[in-house]
């Protein structure tokens, strides 16, 4: 069975703001995944359920606050569209932000636990040697918690594709701009005689998600071999 | 020159430590617990001292009063971790490189190659940390701490954990560094052999304090230490030079200003200074030189003084040439020789008493 000109449309959207959403939010979520595992600074519990918060509000409540906030007469996203001509309300970018908002505490929570993991006195060492903290944070911390990166990156895309509720609410629902798989599932679910696209597009999205993990797999199997030292045949 | 006086508290120790020394290798000697990690780890800017200063070759790098606390990677003071503390995901070639590139090149005095042939590791530069034994580990964090060209050399127990031989050989890279590259070290060790054979000046650390300090000569010979160390056991330590080998019997002949003496199974080239130790307890004394005797070493002595007898056991103090030997007698021989102060005796050591762990390179 092959996939029509708009099943590849939606397939692709979805994968475009999958990807982008990952790639926005994965050194952000390094960087906050660092400052909760190793800083002290005061506030940090706060900084924590902060982060969490998309993981338990409804995904509709936090779609209406970026509403609120990056939406064309929002807060942020007045000034971005008349300083800047930068728009996310109703675009493909706006779906991306809302993913990766969504995805964060996911991605922040598997790096998190592996640069816990890390063996701290491993940075001690290397600021003896003389780098500097920036350096250590690249050379040291990055790749020994390259297995919690893997996995939060996988997470992240994960939960981009199934975003549905921040999705609708922030950037609705539009064919070609903001309808990714989830989204264009439920339209024929409300539409008569959608039921056999909605079965099809849903075995899509099994088919995506299972590749995906295929890779990640792979990848993360590949990380933990080179994080655990032992010489690697050529 | 190495400059400290600093306080500080770690866990329920409180540390309140200073010193001066000039010396290449300064020995902090003393039990577990006794703060000895703790002042290493102020000296390379991993933990604060509540007050003080510290001063390497002129530079502060720490100094409460001036408000200085350079960052560690600002000391240049390398550091050879008891647990080695290896990068797991680099090669030992990119580990040994780690602290290089942020040296500038005017200061680099010392080359990869250098390193790798000095400390034997031709063979492990593509490995990767995890295959490598205990002692190849220790070599390989001795390299990568001098290929950031400190200013000073930290090594916390760098032979802990090792077994005997894998000690014997990683030992053995110490000297060699000690001599070749010529960076001054602080070396932290609860091993007397160790500090007899590398260290020229000693802390002695009890309770975070210092207890004791002087040069090696000095502090080792005093008994009143053993209760500040536990392990402490007087004795005396002698430098020497290799004059002659017996490759028959395995023995070699040491000369030092007092007389000759013979020791066993000693790796070492004629002409080469070496250092010993005699614990107090294998010297013996006779009025007369002993005929007929297994014991290979006789040396004309002159008792300088004798001690008070503690649990039947005198400390008595010779000099034997102009270096002080000690020996640990009881109190009947004492007094069926009639030692006493002044008078000539001949001191008698068994070579055996000398083994490898007590004899090292000067």
């Amino acid at each position: 069975m092959g996939l029509t000109g708009e099943e590849w449309e939606v397939l692709r959207l979805s994968i475009k703001v999958a990807s982008a959403s990952v790639l926005v939010s994965l050194p952000v979520a390094l960087l906050v995944a660092h400052a909760l595992a190793r800083w002290r600074f005061p506030g940090k519990s706060l900084v924590d359920a902060f982060i969490h918060l998309p993981l338990v509000l409804p995904p509709v409540v936090i779609g209406y606050f970026l509403l609120l906030l990056l939406g064309r007469r929002g807060a942020v996203g007045s000034f971005l569209d008349q300083h800047l001509g930068i728009v996310f309300a109703f675009r493909w970018t706006g779906a991306a932000i809302a993913a990766a908002v969504m995805g964060f505490p996911l991605m922040v929570r598997a790096i998190r636990l592996s640069i816990e993991a890390i063996d701290e006195r491993l940075e001690g060492a290397a600021y003896t040697l003389g780098a500097r903290p920036v350096r250590v944070f690249a050379t040291i911390v990055v790749p020994l918690a390259l297995p919690g990166v893997v996995t939060g990156a996988l997470l992240g895309f994960a939960r981009s594709l199934g975003e549905f509720g921040a999705t609708i609410t922030f950037v609705s629902n539009i064919p070609g701009e903001t309808r990714t798989l989830p989204l264009a599932i439920y339209t024929y679910t409300q539409v008569p005689n959608g039921d056999v696209q909605a079965l099809r597009l849903s075995l899509i999205a099994v088919a995506v998600s299972l590749v995906s993990l295929l890779i990640s797999e792979v990848l993360a199997r590949r990380a933990v071999a080179a994080t655990k030292g032992h010489d690697v045949a050529h | 020159m190495l400059r400290i006086d600093v306080e500080g508290a770690a866990g329920s120790l409180r540390l309140q430590v200073a010193f001066q020394s000039q010396a290449d290798v300064i020995a902090l000697f003393g039990r577990s617990g006794a703060g000895k990690t703790t002042l290493v780890n102020m000296i390379a800017g991993l933990r604060r001292p509540d007050r003080g200063r510290i001063e390497v070759d002129g530079a502060v790098l720490f100094d409460s009063a001036e408000g200085i606390d350079l960052p560690p990677w600002r000391r240049r003071v390398g550091y050879v971790f008891q647990e080695g503390r290896l990068f797991p995901h680099l090669s030992v070639r990119r580990n040994l490189l780690y602290g290089c590139s942020v040296v500038p090149p005017p200061d680099r005095r010392i080359t990869l190659d250098a390193i790798v042939s000095l400390l034997g590791l031709s063979d492990l530069l593509e490995r990767r940390p995890a295959n490598l034994s205990g002692g190849e580990k220790q070599r390989v964090v001795i390299g990568r701490a001098l290929l950031a060209h400190p200013k000073l050399l930290l090594l916390d127990e760098p032979l802990a954990g090792l077994d005997g031989h894998r000690k014997d050989e990683v030992l053995h890279y110490i000297e060699l560094m000690r001599d070749e590259v010529g960076v001054p070290a602080v070396y932290v060790s609860h091993s007397i052999e160790e500090v007899v054979r590398l260290a020229d000046d000693v802390v002695v650390l009890a309770h975070g304090m210092v207890s004791a300090f002087g040069s090696v000569e000095d502090v080792m010979g005093r008994p009143e230490l053993r209760s500040s160390t536990g392990i402490f056991e007087g004795g005396s330590v002698i430098d020497a030079k290799v004059v002659a080998q017996d490759v028959d019997y395995d023995l070699a002949t040491l000369a030092f200003d007092g007389g000759e003496l013979t020791v066993t199974n000693l790796d070492a080239l004629i002409g080469e200074p070496i250092r010993l130790r005699i614990r107090a307890r294998d010297v013996s004394i006779a009025l007369e030189a002993p005929r007929a005797v297994s014991i290979q070493n006789v040396l004309q002595a002159t008792i300088v003084s004798v001690g008070t007898p503690q649990n039947g056991i005198v400390s008595v103090t010779m000099t034997v040439g102009s270096v002080p030997l000690r020996s640990r007698v009881t109190q009947r021989a004492v007094d069926q020789l009639g030692l006493k102060p002044g008078q000539p005796v001949f001191a008698l050591v068994k070579a055996v008493s000398l083994d490898r762990r007590s004899v090292g390179r000067a």
